[in-house]
């Protein structure tokens, strides 16, 4: 029995270098002050100083913090209430749908899912006049989809974790459904609620295909401005550009197992 | 009755994000379907509508399978899909081949240990998939990290061909969909039961034997889940391929998007996500089936 562990060990061990290494490398690389990944030749800010005089660059975090601010703000709100569906109410008509609708943004490949919604972008501003031209808007409604589902689950998991007690005794005192929503079940689901929303965040600060198809032409975010940087080569600013998207991401992470952990839940959906 | 199941916050609850799933989530994949019948054309929208009306405003139906028979006749297409199906099912194998030991490896480990070795290998999958994708760039190419250090160290005398290769695209695929094949595979490993081992062990079972008679068989689930997570999304990769793979490697998700943001061809690139959506079909079935089976 004994053996097994071990050769498991070892494995996990290995695959966490392998999961941790590269990403590490970059991060180190951005300190570099040579402009050969190979060479190192001392410890500079000097890329992260090329950074803040890029107009590009400041232009693409701007847009991108503001897609994923508003972003997650709305997936939460379409989150909770599909989750509140998913662990409180039974049996409905076209729960069966329901459940395949929000499962399909999560194992879709992406490029489908970016050229279908650029799609629904497109005829609805043939049939309504909205929205007029793709941008911020578009893309804010694109990501909200996608991390709706996240937030779902995560605030599914929360509420099957806890009783009904309270709930039932302010039903029992007189409170009204709104009332008890507001005053006892919204509250109690604030932490997933919360921790949801950083996770949307994160999702949507991330995406690069299903922005670079629901984007406008002024709407460029940060990850679009790092593909193409990509495709034309390395570059020590791409370190330094790559290591504030990673760090800003771990943040929003630790704030969410944080938020998470606080009353024993789970970070992420199983 | 739960006082939340009340009718009028059921019905809000319910229908806000039922409504908002219909528009977003069903109606864009019935909207690609038909424009995948539909012929591109210069101005806005950039593709024909189906239906017509004539001088005499009799309705006519302009839809055409012309796009469908473009994929099936053009050998660019087919070998795209193909190779798109065997790549990522190489991927899955490989990453079920390091996901298992590490799953089943946090799963034994002492209970106060699994909650944050699940959290560090979990982590990576939030950290940005571009930026862990792009590192790979930065450690494989001909003037990267490891061709560096071998040439530095006089194992090798001319950079090896890392980078644009399928080797490549496989590491990055493991590297990237890790987490996916780790998450369902841990949920099932760590449920079972071991003492029904220890009674393999007792009857006389070698380690070996108990393995591959006891937790491989109660880990089937798991194992199905988690080669469904990383293969449906492995198929219609565009990154990977894209940064790492170069133009040798020919993936179909790389097809879509040159045919969307360079040919600018809608209906081609709708024709091309409809028959990935067909073909990933079944695995979406199989793997809400696996999913609604391990839900409580």
């Amino acid at each position: 029995m004994s053996r097994f562990p071990l050769f498991a060990m070892a494995v996990l061990g290995l695959g966490l270098v392998f999961l941790y290494v590269p990403t590490l490398l970059v991060i180190a690389t951005s300190f570099n002050e040579s402009r050969l990944a190979g060479v190192w030749t001392g410890f500079s800010l000097r890329w992260y100083g090329e950074l803040l005089n890029d107009r590009q660059f400041l232009n693409a975090t701007a847009n991108s913090l503001i897609v994923a601010g508003l972003s997650a703000t709305a997936a939460t709100a379409l989150g909770t209430c599909a989750g509140l569906v998913l662990a409180r109410h039974g049996r409905f008509r076209g729960r069966v749908l329901f459940l395949g609708l929000l499962a399909t943004p999560l194992v879709l490949p992406e490029v489908i899912i970016g050229l279908s919604m650029l799609l629904v972008f497109v005829a609805a501003e043939q049939t309504l006049g909205w929205p007029a031209g793709r941008g911020i808007g578009t893309i804010v409604v694109a990501h909200a989809t996608l991390a709706m589902t996240y937030i779902a689950y995560i605030v599914q998991a929360r509420l099957t974790g806890l009783s009904r007690e309270c709930e039932e005794a302010a039903s029992d005192l007189g409170a009204s459904p709104l009332r008890v929503l507001t005053a006892i079940t919204l509250p109690m689901i604030a932490p997933a609620m919360g921790a949801g929303w950083l996770l949307a965040f994160v999702l949507s600060l991330d995406d690069l295909v299903i922005a670079s198809f629901t984007s406008g032409p002024q709407s460029t975010t940060l990850p679009m401005v790092i593909f193409s940087a990509v495709r034309l080569g390395v570059s020590p600013k791409i370190n330094a550009l790559a290591s504030v998207l990673v760090v800003m991401s771990a943040v929003c992470l630790g704030l969410a197992a944080w938020l998470q952990a606080r009353r024993g839940g789970k970070v992420l959906p199983e | 009755m739960s006082p939340i199941d009340s009718p009028a916050v059921r019905r809000t609850t319910v229908w806000i994000p039922y409504l908002w799933l219909a528009v977003f989530a069903l109606l864009p994949l019935i909207l690609t379907l038909k424009i995948s019948l539909a012929q591109m054309q210069l101005g806005v929208p950039p593709y024909t509508p189906l239906i017509g009306a004539d001088e005499v405003g009799q309705k006519t139906w302009l839809g055409t399978l012309a796009n469908y028979k473009l994929l099936a006749a053009d050998s660019l297409y087919v070998s795209a899909y193909l190779n798109s199906v065997r790549i990522a099912a190489v991927s899955t194998l490989l990453a079920l081949l390091l996901g298992y030991p590490m799953a089943y490896a946090i799963a034994r480990a002492p209970q106060h240990w699994r909650v944050p070795l699940l959290m560090l290998v979990l982590l990576p999958f939030w950290t940005s998939f571009l930026i862990r994708v792009y590192a790979w760039v930065g450690l494989l190419r001909p003037t990267g990290l490891i061709n560096s250090a071998l040439l530095s160290m006089g194992f090798i005398d001319t950079p090896l061909r890392l980078i644009n290769t399928e080797f490549a695209v496989y590491l990055g695929m493991v590297f990237c969909y890790l987490p996916y094949m780790l998450l369902p595979l841990y949920a099932r490993l760590e449920k079972l039961d071991a003492s029904l081992i220890e009674a393999a062990l007792d009857l006389g079972a070698t380690p070996v034997r108990a393995f591959w008679r006891i937790t491989l068989p109660l880990s089937l689930p798991g194992i199905y889940a988690g080669c469904l997570l990383v293969f449906v999304p492995a198929v219609g990769e565009f990154v990977i391929p894209e940064l790492l793979g170069g133009a040798d490697v020919l993936m179909i998700g790389k097809v879509l998007w040159s045919e969307f943001f360079s040919n600018r061809d809608w209906p081609v690139s709708s024709a091309v996500a409809s028959v990935l959506l067909v073909i990933l079909v079944v695995p979406l079935l199989a793997l809400q089936f696996y999913k609604t089976e391990r839900a409580p």
